[in-house]
């Protein structure tokens, strides 16, 4: 029917212009030369003023990473990376460091404002107080990181008077350098695998938490990065310590502006939680993915990790991955703790060329540890998207339990779904559970809704945020709206 | 205007294995507004192809004849454009959609449908109200709402849950198509009642079953006899009394 050819190509031209936060934004940038070898290592020190040790960690890190090898396990492919033509070190020029609002670049908060980024951060940036009804709604603390330099930190003074500490790391590392040497590579070590490797030789900034004894973190955190330099590899380090009986919620949320080439990168994520702390980390992930034929796009190899460390800890994971050329993550929780919990809710969607090889780890090393997986893959046009995940028990991990529920759901039929499940239990005393679906959007869905009178998209929207569910629910309200607009935007243009 | 649908000459093919193959072979069929038409005839005669067909589904092709609505050319018009239109069609296996919540659905698809036609949307509290009420005259039990669409629905429950959103969406004319089957006779009941209360001058309804037992409930205008893709013979209600007394034997062999 032609009526219909004519939407489809409509529907697929909006796909393609889809991607509405390409642009770039024109800041004066500090660009290190191009490849990496150990006298950029040591500029980044020393544009980061940093301690010896740190200098010394990164070039241990540096030399462990030139006899590595990248892992080809995962399902995934791409031209051979040359990381010798990478920026490693871009900030955006500063005369004197910004001290207000009015002192950081107008192009840089004009930024954040097509970002979205909430306008009363940027109201309370400006020191405006907010009115005495809207203390109900929890705020969100947003450490903003543009390209490589953290230009503006809000609600410090809250958060310090909680005794909270969450700062640029670049800036922990000069301030809290005594927790930052007792944490940092405990979780990931230097030499854990390829990118984390390259990460700790050269990561430039990311954040660092620090909730102490007893105290909940009295909002939400939030970073927004962003990549905006050409060229430039993003190499972000985050670094949660939650002490006993503390806890805190971590909100990560990405856009990349428009561009041909790909880009490279490899942040590192550790989370240490001690006795009956707990860790809530949630991503929503929509970095350029390249276009509708797969050119450009970022390479995102990321090392996420957490360790359990006390009684009781808590970890939980939740990601919506929507963007990115080549994902390569696995969130993982290390069980140590008797009786800790590991989470891992996981949304990842493709479409166009995408590759996603993405799942968990979850290691029970201690008595009566509980995991649960949660894993929804959403595949669409020529895509690919690989579950990925590891369930490893331990022989002292008595009593310990793992549900795993992985379920796919193709869009088309160009695209792929993978479901690689690893179990390994040592322990006779231990359940493990692993269930796994995969569908398809029927065409009798579709004529079904659509004869409710809703267009194709509204249709796919709400069968596969219908599909989500499950996940999108662990994600706090602030993002949850957010992760189920990204879901409709990044599969427009697969149906028909 | 004295038609709200008027078909004339409407021949359409489904594509099987790789050559078309001929359904509807010269549909006329007029339904002016406010009445309720009958189709009656023998399984595969084309009943549900022309159900499908007016509703705009993808796999059939119309390769002759027209269909209009309200004056409007409805063969060229996308299945949301049609609905969006007035037309409403009940299916005979409702479709399960898992994870989608019942009321969140059939909220967005009424408030589509009113942002197509210039309505104002309706918000939680009004839509609450309204869908309340319906599930009432429908003896729907209140968690029905909170389920997912017809996951796990019994076969009354997916019909009267049809009916519900045929009573929210308030079309012009409904295609129910063999809504009867499988309903026990208070299901049934239930079910007529819910078309009863719609009947209004503004709206019509074109009722394919097999069965008497529903147009007893309905009192039809008319009915009409499909055969092998043609209607073969219209009347009054007593034609669906001459079927159900006699069978289709001898429509078919009159037209033959």
């Amino acid at each position: 029917m032609p009526a219909i050819t004519e939407t489809r190509e409509q529907v697929e031209k909006l796909g393609q212009s889809s991607y509405q936060w390409g642009f770039e934004t024109d800041i004066e940038m500090d660009l290190a030369p191009k490849g990496l070898n150990e006298d950029i290592i040591r500029l980044i020190s020393t544009r980061k003023e940093e301690p010896e040790w740190m200098l010394e960690w990164r070039l241990a890190a540096y030399r462990s990473w030139l006899k590595m090898k990248e892992p080809t396990w995962a399902k995934v492919t791409h031209p051979p990376i040359d990381y010798q033509d990478v920026h490693y070190y871009a900030a955006p020029k500063k005369k004197n460091g910004p001290k207000s609002l009015e002192e950081v670049d107008p192009e840089l908060l004009r930024t954040y404002a097509k970002l979205g980024i909430p306008l009363h951060e940027q109201a309370l940036l400006a020191g405006v107080e907010v009115p005495e009804g809207e203390e109900a709604r929890m705020p969100v603390a947003v450490d903003a990181v543009f390209d490589s330099v953290s230009v503006a930190t809000t609600f410090r003074k809250n958060l310090a008077e909680a005794g909270v500490i969450f700062c640029p790391i670049s800036e922990a590392i000069r301030d809290y350098p005594d927790l930052v040497k007792q944490y940092i590579g405990s979780v990931v070590p230097v030499a854990d695998n390829f990118y984390a490797a390259l990460n700790s030789a050269v990561f430039t900034d990311g954040s660092f938490v620090f909730v102490p004894k007893g105290v909940r973190c009295p909002m939400e955190l939030s970073t927004y990065f962003r990549i905006n330099a050409r060229n430039t590899g993003q190499f972000e380090r985050t670094l949660i310590i939650v002490e006993d009986r503390a806890s805190v919620s971590y909100l990560e949320g990405c856009t990349a502006p428009m561009r041909d080439e790909n880009q490279l990168h490899a942040a590192v994520v550790e989370l240490v939680a001690m006795e009956d702390a707990s860790i809530k980390y949630s991503t929503v992930q929509n970095w350029y993915p390249g276009d509708e034929n797969g050119r450009g796009g970022i390479y995102n190899f990321v090392t996420k990790r957490g360790a359990c460390r006390g009684a009781r800890a808590k970890i939980s994971w939740t990601q919506v991955e929507t963007g990115s050329a080549i994902t390569w993550k696995y969130p993982s929780c290390i069980l140590q703790g008797e009786g800790s919990v590991g989470e891992f809710y996981s949304v990842a969607v493709t479409n166009n060329h995408q590759q996603a090889d993405t799942g968990t780890k979850m290691l029970h090393l201690g008595r009566n540890t509980r995991s649960t997986i949660i894993a929804k893959t959403i595949s669409a046009g020529k895509s690919d998207s690989t579950y990925r995940g590891q369930v490893k028990i331990m022989p002292k991990a008595s009593g310990a339990r793992n549900f795993t529920q992985c379920d796919s759901l193709l869009i088309g039929d160009q695209c792929g779904a993978h479901t690689v499940p690893y179990i390994e239990n040592r322990n006779m005393a231990a359940r493990v559970e692993h269930e796994a679906t995969t569908s398809k959007i029927s065409e009798d869905q579709m004529f079904y809704c659509r004869q409710r009178g809703l267009s194709e998209e509204d249709a796919v929207g709400l069968i596969v945020n219908g599909f989500c569910k499950d996940v999108l629910k662990e994600l706090p309200m602030e993002f949850a709206v957010e992760a189920q607009k990204l879901l409709a935007i990044s599969l427009e243009g697969s149906v028909g | 205007m004295s038609e709200l649908l008027k078909i004339s000459g409407l021949h359409a093919t489904i594509d099987a294995d790789g050559t078309p193959k001929e359904i509807l072979r010269g549909i006329d069929l007029v339904i002016p507004p406010g009445e309720v038409h009958a189709i009656m005839g023998p399984n595969g005669c084309g009943k549900s192809t022309l159900s499908y067909v007016l509703a705009g589904r993808d796999d059939y092709e119309v390769t002759s004849g027209s269909a209009l609505f309200s004056g409007k050319d409805l063969l060229t018009m996308e299945p949301e454009e049609r609905a969006a239109a007035g037309l409403f069609l009940a299916f005979q296996s409702p479709v399960e959609l898992p994870g989608v919540n019942n009321a969140n659905f059939l909220r967005t698809a009424v408030n589509a449908v009113r942002r197509a036609r210039g309505e104002p949307e309706l918000d939680a509290v009004g839509f609450l109200k309204a869908v309340r009420a319906a599930t009432k005259n429908l003896s729907m039990a209140d968690d029905m709402l909170k389920r997912n669409v017809n996951v796990g629905f019994s076969g009354g429950e997916k019909k009267r849950n049809e009916v519900l959103q045929m009573t929210m969406l308030q079309p012009t004319l409904a295609i129910l198509d063999e809504t009867d089957s499988g309903l026990d006779v208070d299901a049934l009941r239930i079910v007529a009642e819910g078309v009863q209360n719609l009947r209004s001058p503004n709206f019509s309804a074109l009722v394919i079953t097999h069965h008497q037992k529903l147009l007893d409930y309905l009192g039809p205008d008319r009915v009409h006899v499909m055969a092998k893709g043609r209607i073969i013979r219209s009347g009054g209600p007593e034609l669906a009394k001459q079927i159900n007394e006699e069978g289709y034997a001898a429509f078919l062999k009159e037209a033959a």
